[in-house]
Order: C-alpha cells, then sequence, then structure tokens
C-alpha cells in the first residue's frame, strides 16, 4: 500500500513526489509516456524567482536568459517590458526534456517509485483508500493507496472521473502549434508576443530564444474565435512577420485559459498543474504555479497521512495553499484575458502607441492603466470590470 | 446522418487538446496514439480545437 501515487510526471507530479518522499511518504509516481519530458507541449519560459523557489538552477537546463519582453501590436507598435513588469514567463527559457527529466530524477532520489509507459486507467474507492488500476508497460496492475494526486495534465481523467472539474469549453482553452527554429537572426535578449484578432484569435503568437539563434516559434489560439487550425495561423504569422529560419521541431499542445477553480481536491484526491486549469489564463504559463501546487500537494499529503486524515475537508488545506499563493493571481488574469478579448485591432494598436517608448520597468500595472485611461479614455467602461 | 469524429494518424501531434474538450470523454491519448471511442456523437468540438487540423467528421 502507497501512502500517495501521483499520475503524471511533469513539474507539478514530479515536484509533488518529490515533496511527499522528503516528508518520509510512501510514494509512487507515474508517467504514461515511456520517456519524462517529450514530446514538449510548452514554450518553456519562466521567471526565475518562481523557479528558484522550488529547484537549484541548473545550467544544463537552462537554454537562454533573457531580460525583458517586447509586445507587439496589430500594426506592429512595439511596447518593451522589463524583466519585473514582465511577469511569470521572463527571465529563463527552459530545455524541458532535460528539465523534466531533472524533476523526476530528484523525486527518485527523495525515495519516490518512478515507473515510465504506466497509465492509471481508472481508480475505485476501498475501506483504506484507493485502489488505483495502471497499466504497466502493457500488463495490468492494480495498486491501494491513501491518496492519489493527478497531475495527468490539460488532459485529466483523474478530474474529471473524481467530479472535481469540469470538461474545458472552447472559450476555456488555448490551441498552440509551435516549432523550433534555428538560424534565426533575433536578439537572445528577449522574448517577443505578438497580438491581434486577424493574427491569433483570442491568443498571441510567440519567440522565446533558446540559444545559438534557436527559438519556440508559436502561437496559441481560442478555438471558439478561430476559423482555422493553430497550425495554420502559425505558418501566416511566420510569413507576415518574415521570421526566417529553419523549423527542426514542432509540437501542438493546449493550455487552460479558465481561472480559479473553486477545489482541486476531493476524498483521497487532489489535482496539480494543468489538471487542475493552475495555468495563467493571460500569458497561458503553466510551470510556476505548477511546480508551486506540487509542493503544496506533496506537503498536505504528509500532512494528511501524519494525521490520518485523507477526506476531501482535511486536503482543503491544499486548496487554501495553493489559493494563497497564486489563485488571486489567476482570478485577476482572467478578467485581464476576458478584457483583452473586448479590443478589436485598431484599440490595440492605439493602447500600444499610447505606452510604446515609455520606460515600463518604473511602471507598476497601476501606473499602466492610468495612462493607458490618459489616451483612451472609452476603455473605462471596459477596464471596471477588471479594477473592480 | 449520425457523425463521429475520425482521426488523421498522418497529421496528428499526439497533444491531447481533443481530450481536454471532449464531454463524453470519447478520445483518449495512449502514448503517442489518439483513440477515438464508440461513444463519440460527432459534436465537433474536439475538431475545431486540433491545432493541427488532425481531425474531421465522418458521417456514420
Amino acid at each position: 500500500m502507497f501512502d500517495v501515487v501521483v499520475v503524471g510526471a511533469g513539474p507539478a507530479g514530479s515536484m509533488a513526489a518529490k515533496t511527499a518522499a522528503e516528508k518520509g511518504l510512501n510514494v509512487l509516481l507515474v508517467e504514461k509516456r515511456q520517456e519524462v519530458g517529450t514530446p514538449v507541449r510548452c514554450a518553456e519560459g519562466i521567471s526565475k524567482d518562481s523557479l528558484s523557489r522550488f529547484v537549484e538552477i541548473d545550467r544544463k537546463w537552462i537554454a537562454a536568459e533573457v531580460v525583458g519582453a517586447k509586445i507587439y501590436s496589430p500594426d506592429m507598435t512595439e511596447v518593451v517590458l522589463a524583466e519585473e513588469m514582465a511577469g511569470n514567463e521572463v527571465g529563463f527559457v527552459l530545455e524541458r526534456k532535460i528539465f523534466d527529466r531533472h524533476l523526476a530524477r530528484l523525486a527518485a532520489k527523495a525515495g519516490a517509485e518512478v515507473f515510465v509507459k504506466t497509465a492509471a486507467l481508472s481508480f475505485e474507492r476501498t475501506e483504506r483508500g484507493l485502489k488505483v488500476k495502471l497499466r504497466r508497460l502493457g500488463e495490468d496492475w492494480e495498486v491501494e493507496t491513501k491518496i492519489l494526486i493527478g497531475a495527468d495534465g490539460v488532459e485529466s481523467r483523474i478530474g474529471r472521473e473524481a467530479g472535481i472539474i469540469k470538461t474545458l469549453k472552447m472559450s476555456e482553452i488555448e490551441s498552440c502549434a509551435q516549432y523550433l527554429m534555428s538560424g534565426l537572426d533575433i536578439d537572445e535578449k528577449y522574448t517577443y508576443f505578438y497580438l491581434g484578432n486577424e493574427l491569433a484569435p483570442g491568443g498571441y503568437a510567440w519567440i522565446f530564444p533558446k540559444g545559438d539563434k534557436s527559438a519556440n516559434v508559436g502561437i496559441g489560439i481560442l478555438p471558439s474565435l478561430a476559423k482555422m487550425p493553430a497550425k495554420h495561423y502559425l505558418d501566416r504569422f511566420i510569413e507576415k512577420v518574415g521570421i526566417r529560419g529553419r523549423i527542426v521541431e514542432f509540437v501542438a499542445g493546449a493550455v487552460p485559459v479558465y481561472g480559479e477553480i473553486s477545489t482541486a481536491v476531493a476524498d483521497n484526491i487532489m489535482l496539480c498543474g494543468d489538471a487542475a486549469y493552475h495555468s495563467d489564463p493571460i500569458t497561458g504559463g503553466g510551470i510556476a504555479n505548477a511546480l508551486a501546487a506540487g509542493y503544496h500537494a506533496g506537503t498536505v499529503a504528509a500532512e494528511a497521512i501524519e494525521s490520518n486524515d485523507c477526506s476531501a475537508s482535511f486536503l482543503r488545506r491544499y486548496d487554501e495553499r495553493w489559493k494563497s499563493d497564486f489563485g488571486a493571481r489567476l482570478r485577476r488574469n482572467k478578467k485581464l484575458q476576458e478584457f483583452f478579448l473586448k479590443l478589436d485591432d485598431e484599440t490595440l494598436n492605439s493602447l500600444a502607441r499610447s505606452i510604446s517608448g515609455k520606460k515600463i520597468e518604473e511602471m507598476s500595472v497601476q501606473a499602466i492603466i492610468v495612462e493607458l485611461l490618459k489616451t483612451n479614455p472609452s476603455l473605462l467602461e471596459l477596464l471596471k470590470d477588471f479594477l473592480s | 446522418m449520425p457523425k463521429k469524429a475520425v482521426v488523421d494518424r498522418r497529421k496528428c501531434a499526439y497533444c491531447g487538446a481533443c481530450v481536454a474538450v471532449c464531454n463524453l470523454n470519447a478520445n483518449e491519448l495512449i502514448e503517442t496514439y489518439l483513440e477515438i471511442k464508440d461513444n463519440c456523437n460527432g459534436c465537433g468540438i474536439c475538431v475545431k480545437t486540433c491545432p493541427v487540423g488532425a481531425l474531421s467528421l465522418l458521417e456514420v
């Protein structure tokens, strides 16, 4: 009998397994794919702070370091944000293939069992906890556990089977496509974001440098607003902006842009990372919150085992912790996303023009909004929601 | 005519986007293999969500 079974060896799952194992729990971490870390479904950006909070930085999995972000409105007006202002996703661009494996290895080192090519099929309740049905290397296999942590990504089965989360609507998910391109002529000190309803309906396009003239060039769109698949918009973006380079890798993915769920727990079950829709609704960044959620879930798991109480009401401690960590930001950024969705391309251009050339590093979010309102008083009505 | 989603495996990038939006849990991503089960009701949400255009609806 395990204390904890963690499903999914992404950043959330490995961090949960590592934390729980460090606290002396008997932990099993399962990953359905045969290799941890591939295929990558991520633009790989994260702020330095949110990373060093939980992991000792190792250059092996840092692909590039950036000092700021450049944002482009539909008419290519440029707004430059310095690192402190650009939020969660500026600082490092990771090599997730190596980073994810590193985290899984840390979990193993802490004492967790790690099984790859092992899928969680279903679970049922028993007197002592849960019986989890797995398929390991093609063979059926059952384990008993007191706690199940679902870190099984945007396609989480556990969350839905447990009745914790609702299936995402087409307006709550970013459909993403990304190339790794090489031979690019870009300033590798910045990440680049491109906005526009025509260019990337309900989302944005990005260029995240990965060193040695290579970069992740990708796009996210809202299926509820888009007319074509993400890949189509990506190819059009590359052509429009005139990005020249060789495509050496292609990945697709989906990011929840839901905001804050009311609870991520049920009896004996906790969800973390994309499985709990923890990704940021405005940037789509997910690694920082996934690491934090994994840490909190692992910690609460240890407390629950110690107290011999794995009920939902005990596990609500986990809700309290992840919510006080980043819940408010999810709520705020969901409102901000809804605000941006109301802006047409002309308004985006005029907004960008009104702050273009200003030194944004010296401005707070409040100051930016005031600056925007000065030149665009009609925004007040739209912004009310966000400011309230 | 009732419809059902079908996957073009040569296009599929096995990302799981379609799994995330299926209300019936009809899509399952097994390793790098997408399976669409018989309970698919052809609603088309996954077709619109697929980032690479690998899904389409087929009359059955």
